[in-house]
């Protein structure tokens, strides 16, 4: 077996040197009903081409984004990834790695977060961003729960454009430790809805934008509401891209920001692994889940980076700890340090500008298919459509045409009554014959 | 024409000596100091081409932000070199031995790579139309049959993130079990004193109080603690097996028939799985939950600190409330349940967005499949011989924290053995990084006073081992031998020395920021 070095004489020999006579002598410990002779019932063992061979046929049936014109979002974005990020990140030294608990043989990995932690700080607007989350949506769970800790209050307020799954994700760790959430019903342009709902004991509201439906909000507003009552604001992203055009959470008054970190470095990988971005206002610092890298010096005084603030985490203070999380995201965090230092700021902004453009040039074919309605006033990259019929049946008509025509927000939220609404994005990879490609299709499937 | 024969000098001349000047720069051969990002690269400079926007923001209005964001950009030559210098500061499994108890630091096989970059797997998007994605989803169910046939479970939930994530999922399909039984006085988790930090802050996260239970002389649950703290406020106890002391629980099936008979559910935190897999079934075990660090077990790499997965395998008692997404076949073909409804009609709510860790399945599966069931069995059967041998080889020198009978996959030494040397476990650890070898997990578990945790995994070969034994064995020597000096400074020859982690504490620096004289605003 390929991975494995050892030879039946080095087996024999080191049972020699334990003084076992076989294999099961150093299975004793289990109990006799639950010993099991022979193995399991799954194939035998695999060479490297049977493998890749048996993974590819079913990789096969799979329509990939990159071979068709593409238009789903929602959560989950296809931008272009250098080849660089890729290449780095299968670097030995970054993926065979462990958490960086020995600092001295770990700068590599610490100095990139520490680098990670500030591009997410500054990308945010915000004064501190931890060393990653799973996703988006679990940081978003983290930040109300963390809103509760800090305000010693137990009530939470979605917005009505919060992406339904961060909302489910959310609703779980919240319920579980008794924290109430108050949801609005999704509606397209109607962030500030969450102010008449904020009262004496409203921990947070959580407010998205560009929202589910792809509308970008100021929330200045709403966070002067908030924090009048005594909440936090909490802002999500979901497309983390989106920062490069639009107004930083920070700026608007977030306490907290939880996004979503896939759209830079990442693949689209149905659905994961991706990486959480959170951040905060530095008072709030002590209260943070997961990891954080902090610089320090060693003892010739030259610079260095260590995990820190770790009394906040499970390993140290058990059941008192900020939150359960242990292994992060690690590597994904990486592809997006990478990516973003390889865009900086110009890129960023300029890749951005595109992916607005692009979503214009959409909106304009659209809106001029018969009995297609633009919903979304204000977007950046994506926007929802009212169709004549429900948006399902004519997402999957359209696939079948050999277009990725949009994500229905029935798939999202059967229960919404827009089941006629569907979800459309274009970025960077987006071009004018996927547009009119998709145009024209469109219009024969409505017609 | 010639040859000039007075070239450059071919055999070492001059000092010997075995005193070393410091470098004038910082840099250290293939060393290299290198700066931040924020020091490197330029505010205005960027690595990618891009054409020009065809149309504005304006219909953005004062949406759109204007004032700098403060990301600097690198070249394509200026990035590549940046990551790869810093990479090189980095231990890693390809390197050498990374002995991390309870972390099953493995050989990450680049076959599994290349499967998860395949674009039917990497470039599809979680809510395409399902008949566009029938290979992901078979994937994900036929990782689901593996998953469950190994472990003898019924059930598997597979979205959540990680180990942590995964024990939250457990807890919280044991909560809804309960509560769907009407009974809500459960209140407490029993955990014992050696568990992972991440069961008791787990179960304090789904509002549990957490009662500890003791352990044995040898190693494990106390029963008779057990039997005591088992009420009717007790809604499962987290036992992890084989144990954080690299020790199965023999009285696992007594442990899980107490439970049971309190009425109680059992989670089993699997992080071990490592020491079994292919030869022990869980569900033998009366087992009720239990996450699989895909991770860990399963080879998929660690990548610094994830991304890792921990689906969670359930009994028939648990299944019921599963979190959505479910997988579920049938004539149309394959199909994810996504709410709760139809056969996830008491799925107690959603982990995380989407469908989970699809990329970490995929790597999963191809090195199931790779191994097959004899190759699981030997790979079960390896880890834990390896880390006999090393145990037998070091414990005449060092003192395992529980000599007698064998251990599964990890050994634990406890520091008695460093009585009177001056030398702490602390100590130890940073000496053997000189040596080449990351050092093993230090004072965790947390019931062995300074305790040394060291699991070598089945990927080691008989030499590795040997190099790793004698690299211990000559550094005991002169830790009994009182070359203190070499501990106490130690490491010498990493890219850093010892590091000042109360500094870093105490004047949290947490991002950079630019220095007087140099700050952003002036770019």
């Amino acid at each position: 077996m390929r991975y494995l070095p050892l030879s039946a004489d080095d087996r024999a020999q080191m049972l020699d040197v334990i003084g076992a006579k076989s294999i099961d002598d150093l299975f004793v410990d289990v109990p006799a009903a639950a010993r099991r002779s022979g193995t399991v019932d799954l194939p035998a063992h695999a060479g490297e081409l049977e493998v890749e061979r048996e993974l590819a046929a079913l990789a096969a049936k799979n329509t990939a984004a990159g071979s068709v014109p593409f238009f789903c979002g929602a959560g989950a974005y296809k931008h272009h990834v250098p080849a660089t990020v890729d290449h780095i990140i299968q670097r030995s030294e970054f993926l065979t790695s462990y958490t960086p608990y020995q600092p001295e043989i770990a700068q590599g990995t610490l100095q990139v977060l520490f680098e990670f932690q500030t591009q997410v700080a500054n990308l945010t607007g915000m004064d501190v961003a931890n060393a990653s989350m799973y996703d988006g949506s679990t940081a978003t769970g983290e930040a109300v729960l963390m809103a509760a800790r800090v305000t010693r209050r137990k009530k939470a307020v979605l917005s009505p454009g919060l992406h339904p799954h961060y909302a489910g994700t959310t609703e779980t760790l919240a319920h579980a430790v008794g924290i109430e959430t108050v949801t609005l019903g999704a509606k397209v342009d109607a962030e500030a809805d969450v102010i008449a709902a904020i009262d004496a004991d409203t921990a947070c509201v959580v407010v998205q934008t560009p929202n589910v439906f792809g509308t970008a909000t100021d929330v200045t507003k709403i966070a002067e509401a908030a924090h009048a009552a005594g909440a936090l604001v909490i802002v999500v992203v979901t497309e983390v891209m989106s920062l490069g055009l639009l107004k930083d959470p920070g700026s608007m008054g977030a306490d907290i920001v939880a996004a979503e970190g896939q759209s830079i470095g990442n693949a689209l990988n149905f659905g994961g692994p991706y990486v959480g971005l959170f951040a905060a206002k530095e008072k709030l610092t002590r209260q943070m889940p997961g990891r954080l890298c902090g610089e320090t010096v060693d003892a010739e005084g030259r610079r260095g980076f260590v995990l820190t603030l770790s009394t906040r985490e499970q390993h140290i203070r058990r059941d008192k700890a900020t939150s359960n999380i242990c292994t992060n995201s690690g590597l994904c965090s990486l592809a997006f340090t990478i990516h973003m230092s390889l865009l900086g700021e110009k890129g960023l902004r300029q890749v951005a500008a595109i992916n607005h453009a692009n979503a214009r040039k959409l909106k304009d074919a659209l809106s001029s298919v018969k009995g297609v309605e633009v919903l979304t006033p204000r977007f950046f990259n994506e926007f929802a459509v009212r169709l004549p019929k429900p948006a399902a049946g004519v997402v999957e008509a359209l696939a079948k045409k050999g277009v990725l025509g949009g994500v229905p927000f029935s798939r999202l939220d059967p229960k919404a009554g827009l089941d006629d609404v569907l979800l459309v994005t274009a970025t960077e990879v987006t071009t004018d014959a996927d547009i009119n490609e998709f145009k024209s299709k469109l219009a024969e499937v409505l017609s | 024409m010639s040859m000039v024969n007075v070239g450059r000098p071919t055999r070492p001349e001059g000092s010997t000596t075995e005193t070393r000047p410091a470098t004038l720069t910082g840099g250290r051969g293939l060393l290299q100091d290198e700066a931040l990002i924020f020091e490197l690269g330029g505010w205005d400079k960027t690595g990618v081409d891009l054409p020009a926007p065809a149309l504005d923001a304006s219909d953005l209005g004062d949406l759109v932000r204007k004032d700098p964001i403060g990301l600097p950009g690198l070249s394509e030559p200026e990035a590549m070199r940046h990551f790869v210098r810093l990479s090189q500061k980095n231990h890693a499994i390809d390197l050498a031995l990374y002995p991390l108890g309870s972390c099953t630091m493995k050989h990450n096989p680049r076959l599994n790579e290349k499967m998860a970059r395949l674009p039917g797997f990497s470039d599809v998007h979680p809510l395409q139309p399902q008949s566009t994605v029938q290979g992901a989803i078979e994937l994900m169910d036929r990782l689901a049959h593996w998953l469950k046939t190994l472990t003898g479970m019924p059930a598997v939930a597979l979205s959540p993130k990680a180990g942590a994530n995964g024990e939250l999922c457990g807890l919280l399909a044991i909560h809804a079990a309960h509560d769907a039984k009407g009974d809500t006085a459960r209140r407490v988790v029993l955990v014992p004193t050696s568990a992972h930090g991440t069961n008791p802050a787990t179960a304090a996260f789904v509002g549990y109080s957490v009662r500890e239970i003791a352990q044995t002389e040898d190693g494990r649950v106390d029963l008779k603690d057990l039997e005591a703290k088992l009420g009717p406020d007790v809604a499962a106890i987290m036992v992890t097996n084989p144990n954080t002391c690299g020790l199965f629980e023999r009285d696992i099936m007594e442990i899980s028939r107490l439970a049971h008979a309190a009425g109680a559910y059992f989670y089993c935190d699997g992080a071990n799985f490592n020491a079994i897999v292919g030869r022990v079934r869980p569900g033998d075990l009366g087992v009720d939950a239990m996450h699989i660090n895909l991770h860990k077990t399963f080879s998929t790499p660690h990548g610094g600190g994830g991304p890792g997965a921990g689906p969670v395998v359930l009994s028939e008692a648990l299944a019921p409330f599963a979190p959505a997404p479910w997988v579920v076949s049938g004539a149309d073909g394959y199909k994810l349940v996504e709410f709760e409804e139809a056969e996830a009609a008491d799925a107690f709510g959603r982990m995380c967005a989407f469908h989970g860790q699809m990329g970490m399945y995929v790597r999963a599966l191809s090195y199931m499949m790779s191994h097959g069931a004899d190759g699981l069995k030997q790979v079960a059967e390896d880890a834990v011989l390896n880390a006999n041998y090393i145990k037998a080889r070091l414990q005449g020198v060092m003192s395992p924290a529980f000599p007698e009978g064998p251990c599964m996959h990890e050994a634990l030494f406890d520091d008695s053995w460093l009585e009177g040397t001056g030398v702490t476990t602390l100590d130890f650890a940073k000496a053997m990084i000189d040596e080449g070898f990351h050092p093993m997990t230090m004072y965790f578990p947390l019931v062995v006073h300074g305790a040394m945790l060291i699991e070598p995994t089945e990927t080691e070969s008989k030499f590795e081992l040997d190099r790793f034994c004698d690299a211990l064995l000559a550094l005991a020597g002169a830790a009994k031998g009182g070359d203190t000096e070499r501990f106490k400074g130690a490491p010498f020859y990493a890219p850093l020395r010892r590091l000042d982690e109360t500094r870093a504490a105490r004047q949290p620096k947490l991002r950079w920021t630019s220095e007087p004289g140099a700050n952003l605003a002036a770019e």
